[in-house]
């Protein structure tokens, strides 16, 4: 039956029908949909887990009973998770276990570009590769039996052009009757890595790679497509799909088997052309590879390095390089006039606004980096979340964020480094639940003094709304136990604990101040809901046109709601949640609620 | 059975999303092969939504080529001219009545463009641009929300594909409280590009 799925929708099914038991993820943009999806399958225990580390080891758990088992994350997801997954790598499953990797090119949703291809040859995991939904939903069988028959989990790679991107399947499976059942079984040579055991199990890996070598020269999805003799392309994942557009006559060979790559079938296709190129997106990966077996390669001589590839962009390299005819290239753009950009901003009723804005306020802030430190003048570290995006004018509140849990321990460095001024950490619910909650036991256990405040919406708000251990709901949206923020701050011996509306600009600019003065750590957990997840709408509020001055400081909060009318503030009625930041920035308190 | 490419372009909250994943669906059951990918660039919070869609008899790359869109719809006009420059030279622009006004052209440099600026970019790269009056449409049969219908009714009428071919599929997605209000829109902007394209009167 032929369906239309997108990259996403495709790995899950095909793990579905693959016979797939147990799956865990922490949600990260492109690989989000995943989980999600599977979420919603009947027989699956589906779980978000409360970070990609905690994800890899419930898999691994859950693989050496025997129980085909899927891990997924985003690109940076895998750094998280990088001490578990080299120990899976090392002892090897019983169950089928296959971790996907989405990586981001173009960094469309994410704080850094790399390339986890090479994830696969460091921890030395078997990678594969498709190349659209239809190859995702049929290697993932493969996968599964890959990492069956040769012990070792699977790493799954695709990229936001794959996860993204629906195309039509041919849905040929049904679900595998029989899965296999759980059971544990004492084998300490195997899963307990004392130096001893794991020597042994280091021989296995060199050999595991040695017979994977031998596999992946017949794998059935890596393609030789013999055309026109004189340009010979290897490719892989959405790249293959651009180069078939950009060489339409040449002759093309698509990997799907990343690592170990199939080196006799290289080197088999490289005696057919005259003149061999790789088009592959971020780095030199398959043609540093090709180098190394003495054959004559281009690639990233004249192929981008950073971020993602696309059509016009392979065509136009191509052609600059004389590789095809340089009338092919795509036209270059008409002179137009600028036009405004239109960045992504914090939504009208974010709970995170009047936090932001009062940071600022406090901060003596100027948007200006250029200008000397003020003696006294708040840092902010930030985090990864929505919140991050109030770096941007005119909140202009924020000034680091590095990974997930960062914005604590950059806090604690900072005034361990002697820095004079006040420090505030700023991270979200689900971040902290992530990797914030370690970062502020080392700031009780070695005596800070920061401020952290945590913005609880109640949500993963960015990657489109998942539970977490906040939340109280599990990932198939059942109830679940909810982990007590203030309990569990305190129970790290955090004394000063506060907890503030998010929409009351008063009682924030209070807390903050006073812990700030305050000689101890503190947080401050500041508490309303993401209006995007629970689609309530409040009064909205208007401006009085016959009091207001013009002044547009109501502008500073940044709100999308608010616009200028012939130099006066004006709120869209539609748009405004009724939140009434607004109206507590007013100088003139011309903003009001909605009377009709 | 000819190529199609389309690129979807607007801000988040308009429907830009399912009318392609509509449009995609549809080119599916009527026998193309398709492919269609969104840039999200985080459009829920504010930035702008692009959706190329491709219909063919085998299509690879997901993304159109830059300068090979057969048609671009434009849901919103800012976002229109941003991405002008990715028609085919004889392609055709198919533009919505709607603006949003970014907070950068409120307190920055650049103004917002108008209809005017915005029709002069768009004459630099195709000869045949369409205003479609989309949110009047959707006003008339009742559905705020069928904006998005209304677009790709409009476009219905330059492809080969009948009106059926889109309808039956329509009828079937939709929940029901939308769906007689969703195919109106449909229909009542296909009928509308059909009586511009005669007289042409609408062609600027």
């Amino acid at each position: 039956m032929k369906q239309l799925l997108s990259g996403n929708e495709a790995i899950a099914l095909g793990a579905y029908h693959a016979g797939m038991a147990v799956a865990t993820a922490y949600p990260g943009t492109p690989s989000t949909e995943i989980l999600e999806n599977i979420a919603r399958m009947d027989g699956v225990y589906a779980e978000w887990s409360i970070n990609e580390k905690v994800a890899l080891e419930v898999g691994l758990g859950s693989a050496y009973s025997g129980a085909r088992t899927l891990v997924s994350m985003k690109h940076v997801g895998l750094n998280v998770a990088a001490d578990p997954f080299f120990a899976a790598s090392t002892t090897g499953i019983i169950g089928g276990m296959v971790i996907i990797s989405c990586d981001d090119p173009g960094e469309h949703s994410s704080q850094g570009e790399q390339d986890n291809r090479y994830f696969a040859r460091f921890a030395k995991v078997p990678m594969i590769e498709p190349t659209d939904s239809q190859e995702a939903y049929d290697l993932m069988g493969l996968a599964f039996e890959i990492s069956e028959q040769f012990d070792t989990p699977v790493l799954f790679r695709s990229t936001t052009r794959i996860s993204h991107c629906k195309a039509v399947v041919d849905v040929t499976k049904e679900r595998k009757a029989d899965l296999n059942k759980a059971g544990f079984k004492r084998w300490p040579e195997k899963f307990v890595m004392v130096p001893s055991n794991a020597r042994v199990r280091r021989v296995a890996m060199e050999e595991r790679i040695a017979r994977l070598q031998e596999y992946v020269e017949d794998f059935p999805l890596n393609e030789m497509i013999l055309a026109d003799r004189k340009i010979g392309v290897i490719s892989n994942g959405v790249a293959y799909q651009y180069a078939r557009e950009v060489f339409k006559d040449a002759s093309h060979l698509k990997l799907t088997t990343i690592y170990p790559l199939p080196v006799e079938l290289i080197r088999r296709f490289a005696g057919e052309v005259e003149r061999l190129i790789v088009i592959e997106e971020l780095d030199p990966y398959i043609e540093d590879e090709v180098r190394k077996l003495g054959i004559a390669v281009e690639g990233k001589s004249f192929i981008p390095i950073i971020g993602e590839l696309t059509p016009e962009i392979v065509e136009n390299a191509a052609a600059a390089a004389g590789i095809i005819d340089a009338s092919a290239a795509t036209r270059i753009d008409a002179e137009a006039p600028p036009l405004p950009a239109r960045r992504p901003q914090l939504c009208a009723g974010c709970p995170h606004v009047a936090t932001e804005y009062t940071l600022r306020k406090i901060g003596i802030r100027t948007s200006n980096p250029d200008e000397e430190i003020h003696k006294g003048e708040l840092i902010v570290t930030s985090d990864i979340g929505c919140y991050t995006l109030g770096v941007y004018p005119p909140l202009a509140a924020l000034d680091t964020c590095a990974c997930m849990g960062a914005s604590i321990g950059q806090a604690l460095g900072l005034e361990k480094a002697g820095v004079s001024n006040k420090i505030v950490a700023v991270i979200g619910d689900s971040t902290f639940m992530h990797s914030g909650i370690t970062g502020l036991i080392d700031v009780v256990y070695n005596q800070g003094t920061i401020t952290v405040i945590i913005l609880d919406n109640h949500t993963t708000a960015m990657t489109g709304h998942q539970g977490h251990p906040g939340t109280g709901i599990s990932a198939r949206g059942e109830m679940a136990q909810s982990v007590d923020i203030e309990a569990l701050v305190k129970g790290i011996g955090i004394a000063d604990v506060n907890a503030v509306d998010a929409f009351d600009m008063k009682a924030i600019e209070s807390a903050i101040k006073r812990c700030i003065a305050n000689e101890e750590p503190s947080v401050i957990i500041v508490r309303g809901q993401c209006p995007l997840a629970t689609k309530k709408k409040g009064t909205p509020f208007e401006v009085d046109a016959d009091t207001c001055s013009g002044c547009l400081i109501c502008l500073d909060i940044g709100c999308p709601a608010i616009t200028i009318v012939d130099g006066f503030a004006d709120i869209d009625a539609d748009a405004c949640t009724g939140c009434g930041v607004c109206a507590q920035v007013c100088p003139q308190d011309s903003i009001s609620e909605m009377t009709r | 059975m000819k190529d199609v490419n389309v690129l979807m372009v607007g801000v988040g909250g308009h429907g830009v999303i399912l009318a392609s994943d509509g449009m995609a669906e549809i080119g599916m059951v009527n026998g193309y092969d398709v492919k269609k990918t969104d840039s999200l660039g985080m459009a829920q919070r504010g930035g702008s939504v692009v959706s190329h869609v491709r219909w063919g008899r085998k299509v690879f790359s997901p993304l159109i080529e830059k300068g090979e869109v057969d048609f671009l719809l434009g849901f919103e006009q800012l976002e229109a001219a941003r991405w002008a420059s990715y028609l085919k030279p004889n392609g055709v622009a198919i533009i919505a009545d709607l603006t949003v006004i970014p907070i950068s052209a409120v307190v920055g440099d650049v103004p917002y463009p108008g209809w005017d600026a915005v029709k002069d970019i768009l004459s630099r790269y195709t000869g045949e641009t369409y205003l479609v009056p989309a949110t009047e449409i959707a006003q008339e049969v009742g559905n705020p929300r069928a904006v998005n219908m209304a677009m790709l009714g409009f476009l219905s009428a330059f492809l080969e594909l009948p009106a059926e071919g889109w309808t039956d599929t329509m009828r079937r997605r939709l929940p029901p409280k939308f769906m007689e209000t969703s195919v109106a829109a449909f229909l009542k902007a296909a009928e509308a590009a059909r009586s511009v394209m005669q007289t042409k009167e609408n062609k600027l």
